[in-house]
């Protein structure tokens, strides 16, 4: 795994300050990145680095009292050298994420699950609507301040 | 009389299919639009079997959230909890023992038959070919036994728990499964005896739902889905997890990436199967089934209340009841592969109890997103087909 330092130096060193942060928990490394710099920063990683295959991408929620208060979790992989990458975005409630749609397809019905269970907005999604729950669902789930229970709809 | 038939031009209609529909294996809707019986587009409708797992996890320790995660593929269940216990091993940094490596890897690859032999009995009625379904049939049974007498039920075993399995093999268990193997190649033979060479099989798969490979990495694809467009990837191969680089087995790939060559994917990956629970079996080592035993998971009984009454196992069991364990701060992504797919587990921990975020990568949703591109030009007859060849589960694509 010595390699796997090498390309992650030239990765930071390319993406220059729209790189936020890092860690490296178990094996895994992760960037968090600036909001501004995508999609752009996305391109780079999939053309330059060869990231062709979004495995996944999810909201998370830090809760009410954070900031940034979501964060939208891509985990990337190059399937040639088998590299693996976990970039992080964050933002607040009521800003937006640039969509990464143009850069891998599979990227719509995570990006739809993402909105529909934390509300976050993907810009430039084809069609942003809920992927699981009903269009007249109240709230996204998933959000911290959602209860396990529901809502008391009667009030 | 004389009807006079008015040409009027080329236009498209929507037709509805589903969500009771007998070929998509569930409650799945979709929106077709089509030009005479051309199918133009396909929009998959989904959520009819949303069960909130990854919000009912937030709520549940880490022992109680591996009951939920089988109820996602109810075909394969060990293979769902295996990918789940292998994630919090992981953010724990627990190594499990060797014995229940190794049992995990023969229950996985059970699973991964049963999956299969479901499959190709259902996706084989679909296009017409009932006789299958009833040979698969009396093989899965034979799964469904072995599965049961390891873990006491047929479905949702939980057979695995964090830390390794939650009992050892029962006896005769053995000797059934090896009886099993014995049979099962010349039972795969019958059934490629009944399809493979089949001039109406052949004629409704072959060059039907086209996935190429581009498309196939773009749009998420996995398992057997990207393996049947030509692109050798097994996460078994690429991330070898609980012992799999120790076990010799080939990645069968297609050539066209059609629901034919898909077809030949999944029919070679039961041989493959065999093959690795044959090594597994030659090679199953003695010794503890559980890492850090009474720690993670329940003690013994008897040596809470039996006659082997120790206060440390006491003290064990009590706070596993009260609030279970607490991995450190962190997050991790474990992916494994499951029958269908790349399946995949996105744990964050704020080092409590409960799993601060549950993220599940399921590889039916993925696979399920390609079926615009597979069934794009074709008739509205050979969406059973395409629907087959997804192998998708609906809990599995609805969390």
């Amino acid at each position: 795994m010595v390699a796997m330092a090498d390309w992650l130096d030239e990765v930071k060193s390319r993406l220059g300050e729209a790189v936020l942060d890092e860690a490296e928990f178990r094996g895994e490394n992760t960037l968090v990145l600036d909001r501004g710099s995508l999609p752009h920063s996305l391109e780079v990683l999939k053309e330059e680095f060869g990231f062709n295959s979004l495995v996944d991408l999810c909201g998370l929620d830090m809760g009410e009292d954070q900031d940034p208060r979501f964060y939208v979790v891509y985990h990337l992989r190059n399937l040639d050298t088998k590299a693996q990458l976990r970039v992080k975005v964050g933002l607040n409630e009521g800003e937006k994420v640039p969509s990464a749609c143009e850069v891998w397809a599979g990227a719509n019905w995570m990006e739809r699950e993402a909105y529909d269970m934390f509300g976050i907005e993907f810009e430039g999604h084809p069609d942003l609507t809920r992927l699981y729950l009903a269009d007249d669902f109240p709230g996204h789930p998933l959000r911290k301040d959602y209860p396990t229970e529901g809502y008391d709809f009667e009030e | 009389m004389k009807t006079v038939v008015e040409q009027t031009g080329r236009r498209t209609y929507t037709l509805n299919m589903g969500p009771q529909h007998p070929s998509t294996h569930g409650v799945l809707r979709v929106i077709l639009d089509l030009e005479g019986e051309t199918i133009v587009d396909a929009k998959p409708v989904i959520g009819y079997l949303h069960r909130g797992t990854e919000k009912l996890a937030e709520a549940k320790t880490y022992q109680q959230v591996s009951p939920l995660i089988d109820r996602l593929d109810y075909l394969a269940c060990p293979a769902y909890n295996f990918a789940y216990c292998l994630a919090v091993e992981k953010l724990l940094g627990v190594e499990v023992p060797p014995r229940a490596r190794y049992i995990r890897v023969i229950m996985a690859e059970l699973a991964r038959i049963a999956s299969h032999l479901i499959w190709l009995g259902s996706h084989a009625m679909d296009i017409g070919a009932v006789t299958v379904f009833l040979y698969t049939f009396r093989e899965r049974e034979i799964t469904y036994e072995l599965l049961e007498m390891a873990a006491g039920v047929r479905m949702h075993q939980s057979y695995f728990v964090v830390g390794g399995v939650r009992w050892d093999l029962p006896e005769g268990f053995i000797p059934k499964l090896k009886n099993f193997l014995d049979i099962l190649p010349s039972k795969i033979q019958e059934y490629e005896n009944l399809l493979t060479k089949n001039k109406i099989w052949k004629l409704r798969t072959v060059g039907v739902g086209v996935l190429s490979k581009e498309d196939a990495i773009a749009l998420g694809a996995t398992g057997p889905m990207l393996r049947g467009s030509g692109v050798e990837w097994d996460i078994r191969k690429a991330y070898p997890y609980s012992g799999y680089e120790e076990f010799e087995f080939d990645i069968p790939t297609g050539e066209h990436g059609d629901t034919y060559d898909r077809y030949l994917v999944r029919m070679e990956e039961m041989r493959q199967s065999r093959r690795i629970i044959l090594q597994a079996l030659e090679r199953l080592p003695d010794g503890p089934i559980q890492a850090m035993e009474g720690k993670l998971y329940f003690p013994d009984p008897d040596k809470v209340r039996g006659e082997h009454r120790d206060m440390a196992a006491l003290i064990h069991q009590f706070k596993l009841v009260s609030e279970g364990f607490h991995p450190p701060k962190g997050e991790v992504y474990q992916a494994i592969e499951a029958p269908k797919g790349e399946l995949g587990f996105y744990v964050v921990s704020d080092g409590g109890p409960k799993p601060f975020r549950l993220r599940i990568r399921l590889p039916s949703l993925m696979n399920l997103q390609t079926l615009p591109v597979l069934s794009k030009g074709h008739k509205i007859a050979d969406m059973a087909a395409i629907i087959g060849t997804l192998d998708i589960v609906l809990g599995d694509v609805d969390k």
